[in-house]
């Protein structure tokens, strides 16, 4: 199971980056399919992106409310809220596991061999308020005459942007580099700040930062797809706890908001069948009960 | 108890259907056009530099 979902990491990070005409166009790739929203963190500045990030255009709908209302367009975003309310009820958080590229560079980098870290829970939460700030309420907000606000995550925060896009773009374009200045000092600061924590600790960014993640995990309670805890079967062992790469505690709460259902802890962490999944209400496996 | 528990297995259903429905009022309104002029062109903010 953890190499499958190793090559279906690897796989969606190349589907989500296929252009690899960059080098000589010097550009990012401007067909349409970059009006398809991916599931997971990846940036459509990336040279090599061929689809939306959600996250950059659910800002852009929001910083571009009122000279659209002004305008007669009253465009609000659905598509794009809509396009994550989907996969969201249906899988909840598994994107995170399974598609992200961001997620992906966390797990990789988390196996450079130093002392780990667990992060703490109180941190966890910090991540739903730079969703209701950063990607609804400041863009929505804080406004120019015109009546447009800007991307704030994008443009203060997000990481993703920083490697993605950020660093190649520089060195694809030098002409950009005239223009470096404070702001990308400080993202480039927040990108290795990230990448120093996530050696180690496990999905630091997933865990305290990452908007998209905040956003699927309002949906794990109420997905199709649903993790299954039996407490008869438990014997608190927490062989589940120290190999999820989210550090949650499956025992506590099957479905718990920071669980990516990535299947470690049912594939390969718990030798007492104390760990299943449902979809839909069919358990797998089969014969499985849900018993909490 | 029942009642409540089937409520919780058709939520997914309805929340899924009310995500189609966003997504089709979504394409109606041409906010796939304005995702794909966002996204095809360098976003200088998510660089850092704008």
């Amino acid at each position: 199971m953890f190499v499958l979902r190793r090559w279906i990491q690897i796989l969606a990070t190349l589907l989500s980056n296929a252009y690899w005409k960059f080098p000589f166009t010097k550009g990012i790739y401007q067909g349409q399919l970059k009006g398809i929203c991916t599931p997971g963190l990846n940036c459509y500045s990336c040279p090599a992106a061929t689809s939306a990030c959600p996250l950059g255009s659910l800002q852009t709908f929001m910083a571009t409310v009122r000279p659209a209302i002004s305008t007669g367009n009253y465009r609000f975003g659905f598509y794009v809220i809509g396009t994550l309310g989907l996969i969201g009820s249906l899988v909840g958080r598994m994107p995170c596991a399974w598609l992200c590229p961001f997620g992906l560079i966390q797990e990789l980098i988390h196996k450079i061999p130093s002392p780990k870290f667990e992060i703490p829970p109180f941190l966890t939460y910090t991540k739903y308020i730079i969703l209701g700030l950063f990607v609804f309420i400041l863009p929505l907000v804080v406004v120019d005459e015109f009546g447009y606000g800007i991307t704030w995550f994008c443009k203060h925060i997000c990481p993703a942007g920083t490697i993605e896009a950020g660093i190649p773009l520089m060195f694809l374009r030098p002409e950009l580099r005239a223009l470096i200045g404070v702001l990308f000092y400080s993202k480039l600061f927040i990108l290795v700040l990230f990448l120093a924590w996530m050696v180690v600790s496990r999905r630091p960014f997933c865990r305290v930062a990452c908007p998209l993640g905040a956003l699927y995990s309002l949906f794990n309670k109420y997905s199709l797809f649903r993790m299954i805890h039996d407490p008869e079967k438990c014997t608190l062992c927490e062989a589940c706890y120290h190999d999820c790469p989210m550090g949650v505690k499956f025992y506590k709460d099957a479905n718990h908001y920071d669980c990516i259902r990535c299947l470690k802890c049912y594939q390969e962490s718990c030798r007492f069948g104390a760990i299943s999944y449902e979809l839909a209400g069919v358990p797998f496996p089969k014969g499985a009960k849900e018993k909490a | 108890m029942a009642p409540k528990k089937m409520k919780k297995r058709n939520l997914p259903f309805l929340l899924m259907i009310l995500s189609a429905l966003l997504i089709v009022l979504g394409i109606n309104l041409g906010e796939v056009s304005a995702v794909v002029d966002k996204a095809i062109k360098i976003c200088l903010s998510c660089m850092g530099i704008g």
